[in-house]
């Protein structure tokens, strides 16, 4: 590479950490048009997520739902797909100069010694390589060699060589017959310009050697978290049938040991890890339907489900699943010698000692930040919190310390996947704000115009690949020639070496002019692998891409039979047979595309929306701002202090003065909507005002209506003036209400219109704002005395440090029971509360001054705007997602997204990167000219139609309607997503897919059985 | 008479099932070369029509490869292919054909040795079916 010549440039931006934060930044900055440098330090990209096959709450993977372009692939290959994104993979930073706006970033490219385009993955090298040490991937549970691949789908999908373990002893470079090994290869340097850089260092996990006591790397069979992940992965080696690592026997009684690194000031860990109670379920439950009969028991403080549907999740581990857990503090573990089994000493609530003997026990580790995190923060500039993790501002949670270095994700603080995904895009949101005055001008390739192709007799090329002599080994290519010349329409064969590479490719293209080929059969690699060359090529030469087939004899024939030539060969004949069946009846495709209408409509103007409609504005679009009351500002008008010692306040005035002085955006006030409308390509919703309707028109629907309090129904409220809420109590607070001077005992309770029968969801925020009025309470009231009964203290993150505060303070948590709930009395006219204390045994009776209830959090009533936007509300009233995993603020249609209060109950610095995240989202969709369509759409053959409509009630997108008047069925192609579920419903044969109809799909299917 | 092997067609999801096979390929899992992959863009757009029509040509068995439960592209294809293969799996009871000659599997995109093993289990058990009494009609 040419060293001093710098690419990119201010309009472009750098990830560095191409974890699940990172590569959602990186994938909605390429599609807003701009180019994007996404470095990774690591061989592969990916981050941790490569590990999990099943992720909580839905115990599937659905991280392809994380494309901002719906349907997609795994979020590791679309990046590398992405035309805009530059993988930098193996790479540091090393140094950053510049400021915002105009950075200049020296990067070191490690060497891999292996080199990626001539590797074929044989294998090899693997055999013959000497040096066997422990796989990083999967917490050194499996063995790989020195030359590897980091994990089976990694990208770069290519081998490495790890030089810290590599003897240098040349025997792979013997065995590599494309000689794509070189030992001497040298690290290069080059230098990145980024108008933004954006932060997705991530975590890594405690180190459980630093908790000696639980055993690990003692005890064979003391798992670590991350391990016990990849042994339960269907991936791992035994399948993820969780077997004993001291004797591969089937394990039948385990325990999770819960907080190991977290909440524990004693190791420098005072934040809860937030997601391990959560992970550490979902790895209890996939081991118990992995291997029936397991036993499974918990040991914990607090259980801390409070992201969206996790409380479900939990009781369902309880109730179904089975799984138990105790409350209580470990004592000791000790090995038993002969069976290598584990005995568990612990500490019970109620003061008493029980002991158990499992045949494993797993450490649930917590989270920290990176290990060199504190170099490439200095080298920055960089502000790190307590903890190590990102210093960011509560009300600005994407912007670090430095202007125009932005952060998403774990590196923030551990954190869930939706909440990566979210952040991630908000860091998008955040860069995109800022390099908007920096218009991109991606590099739009231009093509020839395509000639008329697909109307003659199909004409067939079909090139044979060995991909260099790899496949001879199992297929003979002579037959496979032989018996192509029978097939019909196939006027030329010819066998290439590398049809990836720009020589074959080349000889393609000439091909087709010589013998005017009209359709293409490309035998070789998977079709995923050689569609982009191949596409870019016939593209360059005014071929249409839909013209060309592939027969995959490589990934899905050679490969997988090996030892049976004569088989395989006759296998791929078959599928070259099926191939070129396709080929003769497929159709050339030309996309069509749809204006989109730059504008978007957010509806409600609470922070959430607020801050949507200027991340919006800023990136240049339009937007029509609907609020219901009078005035902006929705909850946060009633807010008046944070935990973390922000001012609500003056973020609202900030934010209200912002909207209001935006000339793009347009507020409009007492406003309900009445109508909406889809478009081909667009939107177009009726509003009334109090003056009269108005019809909007717009590309993108943010929905953000908010929520509120509960009104508690139990405890005396509404009967006695004593009796308030958390937000009753911070107004008095904020006003210096003289009567909280006279209080000398205050009551506080917990989960009150939370994760009771009504609202079955914990709502997140009421143990941090019952911390924080506590605290306040007492600044003010040094005397007064404050009882807090809780269920479960869920002061995740870095709260965790102020409700230990609390309790140093003097502040006493007493945990109750849903089955022996406090009762309130009124006496004499002074209220009391009884509530039964565990860790006693015994009743207790408190005083109350004031009793306040920590009254939950619920969706203000959208079911009537649901219906009118066509979206779904989950069984508790908020919006539902696309996907709760990787899709979190997307609904099922495109275009139409979710933030704040209507989407789940959050902080306000949650909101707000929620508000971002969905601007980022919308963007995206409005940076575009146009909306491409699918290549596979659906259609009608008005002919057949009997206008039944089962296709409509099919459609999962509202793609497809009924023409009333003509009684047909018709597509919106816009909307269409081309999954041919459609085809299926129609009785008649009416209902078609372009490239896979019916009779296409017959022909190949005889095509398979001949 | 050399060993019967079965033919089995399969039709797989664009999304997770085909890029699981790919994976079986560049992990170099080995299974029996008894499977001929047909490439749809959905479980869910695979009609009824197809597998019977591929039993009724004399193949041994049909796989139905799709994303796992909640993790369709498009949404619910998976749990449509689902049913409808429940409602058709007695109708080829009816048919006189063992329901067992069809199989439905999830198998995502990082489960290559799945799909593996999915193909190898099919074979054997197909083997143990025997061939398609179709098949025999054919030849009568
Ligand atoms: S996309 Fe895989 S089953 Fe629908």
């Amino acid at each position: 590479m040419a060293q001093g010549k710098m690419r990119g440039d201010k309009s472009s931006a750098l990830v560095i950490g191409a974890g699940i934060a990172g590569m959602q930044s990186a994938l909605l900055l390429a599609e807003m048009g701009r180019k994007v440098f996404l470095l990774e330090q690591g061989p592969a990209i990916g981050g941790y997520f490569p590990l999990l096959d099943k992720t909580f709450p839905t115990n599937s993977c659905g991280v392809c739902f994380m494309s901002p372009t719906p349907p997609a692939f795994c979020p590791i290959y679309e990046c590398h797909l992405h035309d805009n994104i530059e993988l930098l993979p193996y790479s540091e930073v090393k140094k950053v100069e510049g400021t915002g706006g105009d950075f200049r970033v020296s990067i070191v490219r490690k060497p891999r010694f292996v080199d990626p385009k001539r590797c074929t993955l044989c294998e090899a090298c693997i055999k013959v390589c000497p040096v066997e040490v422990e796989r990083e991937f999967g917490g050194g549970l499996e063995k790989r060699k020195a030359i590897y691949l980091p994990y089976p789908q990694a990208i770069p999908h290519s081998l490495v060589i790890d030089p810290r373990t590599c003897t240098r002893c040349g025997e792979c470079v013997k065995a590599c017959a494309p000689g794509a090994i070189d030992l001497d290869m040298k690290e290069e340097e080059e230098e990145i310009g980024a108008g933004a850089i954006l932060l997705g260092f991530g975590f890594e996990p405690f180190l459980a050697q630093k908790k000696g006591e639980y055993g690990f790397g003692r005890y064979e069979n003391v798992l670590t978290s991350v391990q016990f992940e990849r042994l339960i992965s269907t991936s791992s080696p035994t399948q993820g049938f969780p077997v004993r690592v001291s004797d591969g026997k089937k394990m039948e009684k385990i325990a999770f040991i819960q907080c190991v690194g977290s909440r524990d000031p004693s190791c420098g860990q005072d934040h809860c890890s937030t997601i391990c109670c959560m992970y550490a379920t979902k790895q209890a439950m996939i081991a118990k339907e992995r291997a029936s009969g397991l036993n499974v028991t918990f040991f914990y403080m607090d259980i801390r489900p409070m992201g969206k549907d996790y409380e479900r999740y939990y009781e369902r581990a309880k109730s179904e699943y089975g799984i138990e857990y105790i409350r209580s503090a470990i004592s000791s573990v000790k090995e038993l010698q002969q069976t290598k089994n584990l005995f568990i000493t612990y500490l019970k609530e109620d003061g008493i000692f029980e002991e158990r003997e499992f045949d494993s026990v797993i450490l649930s580790v917590g989270f920290t930040p990176p290990q060199n995190i504190k170099d490439i923060a200095g080298g920055m500039g960089l502000l790190l919190n307590q903890q190590g993790f990102c210093q960011t501002d509560e009300f600005h949670p994407a912007q670090t310390s430095v202007e125009g270095i932005f952060v998403g994700g774990a590196f923030r603080g551990p954190r869930d996947i939706p909440e990566t995904v979210v952040e991630g895009s908000s860091a998008a949101a955040a860069a995109a704000s800022f390099l908007a005055p920096n218009a991109s001008s991606p590099s739009r390739k231009e093509y020839p115009m395509e000639g008329a192709l697909g109307e003659e007799i199909p004409k067939i090329g079909v090139f044979i690949c060995h991909c260099g002599e790899e496949l001879k080994k199992s297929l003979s290519l002579f037959d496979l020639i032989l018996g192509t010349k029978l097939l019909r329409e196939v006027v030329h064969i010819e066998e290439v070496g590398l049809a990836c590479l720009p020589e074959d490719l080349d000889l393609i293209k000439k091909r087709i002019g010589e013998h005017g080929l009209n359709r293409i059969v490309i035998a070789g690699c998977s079709h995923r692998e050689i569609r982009k060359p191949m596409e870019e090529m016939a593209k360059g030469m005014g071929f249409n891409p839909y013209l060309i087939e592939y027969a995959n004899i490589r990934e899905q024939c050679a490969f997988v039979h090996r030892d049976l030539p004569e088989l395989a060969t006759e296998k791929a004949m078959v599928l070259i047979r099926m191939a070129v069946e396709r080929a003769r009846r497929i159709q050339p495709i030309r996309k069509g595309s749809q204006k989109v209408e730059k504008r978007g409509l957010v509806v409600g103007g609470g922070v959430a929306g607020m801050t949507a409609s200027l991340r919006l504005a800023e990136q240049g679009y339009e937007v029509c701002l609907i609020e219901k009351e009078r005035e902006l500002g929705g909850n946060l008008r009633d807010s008046f202090y944070t935990l973390r010692g922000s001012n609500p306040q003056s973020l609202l005035q900030d934010l209200i003065q912002k909207v209001k002085n935006h000339p793009s955006i347009r507020p409009y006030f007492e406003t309900e909507i009445i109508g909406f409308e889809k478009r081909n390509g667009h939107y177009k919703t009726k509003i009334l005002r109090p003056d009269g309707e108005e019809s909007l028109e717009h590309g993108a629907l943010i929905l953000a209506t908010g929520g509120r309090e509960v009104v508690p129904k139990e405890y005396l409220y509404g009967k006695d003036p004593r009796v308030i809420t958390q937000r009753q109590l911070e107004k008095m607070i904020h006003l210096k209400d003289e009567g909280l001077k006279e209080v000398r005992s205050a009551v506080m309770i917990q989960c009150v219109g939370s994760r009771d029968e009504e609202h079955p969801y914990c709502s997140r925020i009421c143990c941090g704002h019952a911390v924080k009025n506590a605290l306040k309470l007492k600044e003010q009231n040094h005397s007064a005395q404050v009882y807090v009964l809780y269920r479960d203290v869920r002061t995740y993150g870095f709260y965790e440090t102020y409700y230990h505060e609390a309790r140093g303070k003097g502040i006493v948590f007493i945990r109750y029971d849903l089955e022996k709930k406090p009762e309130v009395a009124l006496e004499n006219g002074r209220l009391s509360v009884s509530v039964f204390d565990p860790a006693m045994g015994s009743r207790v009776s408190l005083p109350a001054d004031r009793l306040i209830l920590s009254a939950g959090v619920e969706p203000n009533d959208n079911r009537d705007l649901a219906k009118i936007f066509d979206v779904d509300l989950n069984p508790d009233g908020f919006f539902m997602e696309a996907n709760p995993k990787s899709a979190p603020l997307d609904s099922v249609d495109r275009g139409k997204f979710f933030c704040g209060l209507c989407h789940s109950p959050n902080f306000i610095e949650d909101s707000i990167s929620q508000g971002n995240a969905s601007a980022a989202r919308a963007g995206a969709l409005l940076s575009k000219e146009a909306v491409e369509e699918k290549a596979y759409l659906a259609n009608v053959i008005k002919r057949l139609c009997c206008g039944c409509g089962l296709c409509v009630t099919v459609c999962p997108y509202g793609a497809r309607a009924l023409n009333e008047e003509e009684v047909k069925a018709e597509v919106m192609e816009s909307l269409c997503q081309g999954c041919g579920n459609c085809v299926v419903a129609c009785r008649n044969g009416a209902s078609q897919q372009r490239n896979f109809d019916k009779a296409l799909n017959l022909a190949v299917l005889d095509a398979a059985i001949d | 008479m050399s060993e019967f092997e079965p033919r089995i067609v399969a039709f797989l999801c664009h999304w997770c099932t085909y890029t699981g096979a790919d994976l079986a390929g560049t992990t170099r899992q080995q299974y029996p070369p008894s499977i001929r992959v047909i490439h749809l863009m959905c479980s869910g757009a695979v009609d009824s029509i197809y597998v019977l029509k591929a039993l009724i040509d004399g193949a041994d068995g049909v796989l139905i490869g799709g994303c796992h439960p909640g993790d369709c592209h498009y949404q619910t294809g998976n749990y449509k292919a689902r049913r409808r293969l429940a409602i058709l799996k007695g109708i080829l009871n009816q048919m006189g054909f063992t329901e067992d000659r069809v199989l439905l599997k999830w198998i995502s995109a990082s489960e290559g040795k799945l799909f593996a093993d999915t193909v190898t289990k099919m074979t054997n058990d197909l083997k143990k079916m025997g061939p398609n009494p179709m098949k025999q009609l054919w030849n009568a």
